[in-house]
């Protein structure tokens, strides 16, 4: 049976602002969502507040992974239940070797009861599956070797999200302007990156301004988030329609959500 | 007014000189140095320490009277060590309580005319040698109160002496180890390496108890000749009850290159005066910190990379962890004589605190006479990025083990300047320990 990632009437404030104002989605494993709207609705919030950021507090609502509430629990455990983010800006960590890194995570992943300090994947099966998807996604196996996106090009850090998927294997990943910033050929690295990873195993919430993402990866439902909620769910043509016709119809059929995100776009400059 | 010092409190008396004199067998010509030096010594107590280099020391409980040289040594199988068992070495000598009392060399070393071993024996056997070194060049007795202090009262110590165009291929080791509390070691590393010629020597000092109480008035003199190469690690670990002074001084020659690697896990109290001299054309000096303070230890570096010729290159990073309510000072000099032209200097501190309540003061200084240099300097001192621990996580990774992972990453750094594998892994199996991290399994 396929896992279902269920968001319920969620609320999150950061520094005591609301931002999301009941958002509701449902995604299974399999599925592929857009998310789009414009700057300030609050998309990059509801990502990490799904991935468990601590400054972003859940202040109503649930959620859920196939009937277990995962609102109170901590990044790690989430991950460890098959939360995955692709940050929009990853992080650098000097001094630790994207290897190391990786290898740690998965470990905790595959043995979700692992302590520190206990056993990590066998180095050879992890050298030989980490090389392996490197070489899938078009990476210098060196990579695994340098400091974890440390003076890495703004398309070797997204990369190096879709390379932590791939081995993390999660059961929903959500993927934050993971196409932004980027030339058009690391564009298309991602994409078909990520059109070879997701399948029946995964659901898939990707958050993009971008039409690029979504031609290599349909989705089955766009949704549209406006002033912290979501306004209109439709199939991949709504996407489409946003990409060439903007927010302009979406803000007059809603025009309360729009005076909300009018307010946050301008608190946020 | 004049205050009265109160000798007893901060060093050591002519009664106690004199005892520790009558307790010792050794040629004349070594005790009327230290004469000569107890006689400045007495001088430089009733002087005030370098304000520039001790203001943030505070000295005010240290109690000298607590502790007295030793009258004997103690067992060699005693103490533990980090680096003794990690891989083959040419040599091995222990120092316990101030008294030598373990010393190997390996035939093939000895066959080239290294020497290695008790410092006084050697200087007693090779002293047209090696006197002209002793406290000579590169440590000078009059330094300071500590520098006479050690010069009057060197217990024992390690010479390593390389004859020119000679290669020590494999590692020596020297271990500087305190069992009883109460006890006061000034043990002296000497190391010379002739022009041409090239050693590796690692040190480290260890308690036996972690509630053993001891004073080491340290010195180390490195003399690297020209064309010369020496690698040389200081690891200490002291049991945090250690007070720690010491004058360390390196003297490079005309192309000739020092790699030195000062790591700081233990004491109650540390202060090192550390300096480089380059004095040849094209000398070359890395140095290397490794510091990671817990508890309320206090560490304090004074350190200085002296370009006194044209040409000259040093590079010095230093990093630091700090946890609890520590401390840690770094004071750092390029000084550029005028003489030292295309010199290339640099130095950079770099500290990690993992409490607010621990403490981190690091002071770069330039001091430049020539006119062609290029001299660099930069400190940070920074918490942990609460955004790398959520990174982390979001992967799965616990926040400790996340912590964990990238304290080690910021020291990986520094370990990936060390060229010494054995001292790369032993410090990352050490640190570790620190953070409390049972076994890792590889």
């Amino acid at each position: 049976m396929s896992s279902l990632l269920k968001i319920t009437d969620l609320h999150v404030s950061v520094a005591d602002t609301p931002i999301l104002k009941g958002v509701n989605m449902e995604i299974r494993q399999g599925e592929i969502h857009a998310l789009m709207g414009p700057n300030g609705s609050g998309k990059s919030t509801l990502a990490y507040a799904l991935a468990g950021h601590p400054n972003y507090e859940i202040t109503g609502g649930t959620i859920e992974i196939d009937g277990v509430n995962i609102t109170e629990l901590e990044a790690d455990e989430r991950a460890r239940l098959g939360m995955f983010l692709a940050f929009q800006y990853p992080v650098v960590i000097p001094g630790v070797k994207v290897a190391d890194f990786i290898r740690h995570a998965i470990s905790n992943i595959r043995n979700p009861d692992r302590k520190e300090g206990e056993g990590l994947v066998g180095m050879r099966e992890f050298r030989k599956e980490i090389k392996a998807r490197m070489e899938e996604l078009g990476m210098d196996v060196e990579f695994a070797r340098r400091y974890l996106n440390d003076g890495f090009s703004g398309g070797e850090k997204k990369r190096m999200e879709i390379l932590q998927m791939a081995m993390l294997q999660p059961k929903f990943a959500i993927l934050d302007e993971t196409d932004s910033g980027l030339d058009s050929d690391a564009v298309r690295v991602v994409s078909e990156g990520l059109a070879k990873l997701s399948g029946p195993e995964m659901g898939v919430l990707i958050i993009t301004h971008h039409e690029r993402l979504l031609e290599y990866n349909p989705p089955k439902y766009t949704h549209v988030m406006l002033g912290g909620r979501i306004v209109e769910t439709g199939d991949a043509s709504l996407a489409h329609d946003l990409h060439a016709n903007g927010y302009a119809k979406i803000r007059e059929r809603h025009p309360e959500a729009a005076a909300d995100n009018a307010q946050a776009e301008a608190a946020s400059v | 007014m004049t205050a009265t010092i109160n000798i007893d409190r901060i060093g050591f008396s002519a009664e106690v000189f004199e005892e520790f004199l009558s307790l010792r067998t050794e040629a004349d010509w070594i005790t009327q140095a230290r004469r000569v030096a107890f006689e400045r010594y007495c001088t430089l107590l009733e002087e005030d320490l370098d304000p520039e280099e001790f203001k943030r020391v505070d000295l005010r409980v240290f109690n000298a009277a607590k502790f007295r040289p030793a009258a004997e040594g103690a067992d060699a199988a005693s103490v533990s060590t980090l680096l003794a068992d990690e891989t083959e070495y040419g040599g091995n000598i222990q120092h316990v309580d101030g008294r030598m009392v373990h010393s190997a060399f390996s035939d093939e070393l000895a066959s080239k005319g290294i020497l290695f071993g008790d410092l006084q024996t050697m200087l007693e056997q090779h002293r047209e040698l090696l006197e002209p070194y002793f406290m000579k060049q590169a440590v000078q007795p009059d330094a300071d109160r500590f520098a006479a202090w050690h010069a009057a009262f060197w217990t024992s110590g390690t010479l390593l002496y390389v004859p020119k165009g000679v290669e020590a291929d494999v590692p020596l080791h020297s271990l500087i180890a305190h069992t009883r509390s109460g006890v006061a070691d000034f043990g002296h590393t000497l190391i010379i390496v002739e022009d041409e010629a090239r050693a590796t020597l690692l040190e480290e000092t260890t308690s036996a108890e972690e509630d053993t109480e001891g004073l080491h008035v340290g010195c180390v003199e490195l003399i690297v000749g020209k064309h010369a190469n020496l690698r040389y690690v200081q690891l200490q670990n002291w049991s945090q009850k250690t007070w720690h002074f010491a004058h360390q001084a390196g003297n490079v020659a005309s192309e000739a290159s020092l790699q030195w690697t000062v790591v700081g896990l233990g004491s109650k109290l540390s202060h090192i005066h550390q300096d480089v001299n380059l004095a040849g054309r094209a000398a070359s000096a890395e140095v290397n910190g490794v510091t990671f303070t817990s508890d309320r230890q206090k560490i304090s570096y004074y350190t200085q990379q002296h370009h006194q010729a044209q040409g000259t290159h040093s590079d010095l990073l230093y990093k630091e962890v700090l946890r609890d309510e520590s401390r840690v000072i770094w004071r750092g000099m390029i000084k550029v004589d005028e003489a030292a032209q295309q010199t290339d200097g640099y130095q950079r501190s770099d500290a990690l605190m993992l409490s607010g309540d621990a403490r981190c003061d690091s002071i770069p200084g330039l001091e430049i006479e020539a006119d062609d240099v290029r001299c660099t300097h930069g400190a940070t001192t920074g918490r942990v990025d609460e955004e790398q621990i959520f990174y982390a996580q979001s992967r799965g990774i616990m926040e400790n083990e996340a912590m964990h992972m990238i304290v080690e990453g910021f020291f990986q750094q520094v370990y990936d300047r060390i060229p010494i594998e054995i001292v790369r892994e032993t410090l990352s199996r050490t640190v570790q320990g620190k953070l409390g991290i049972e076994s890792m399994t590889v």
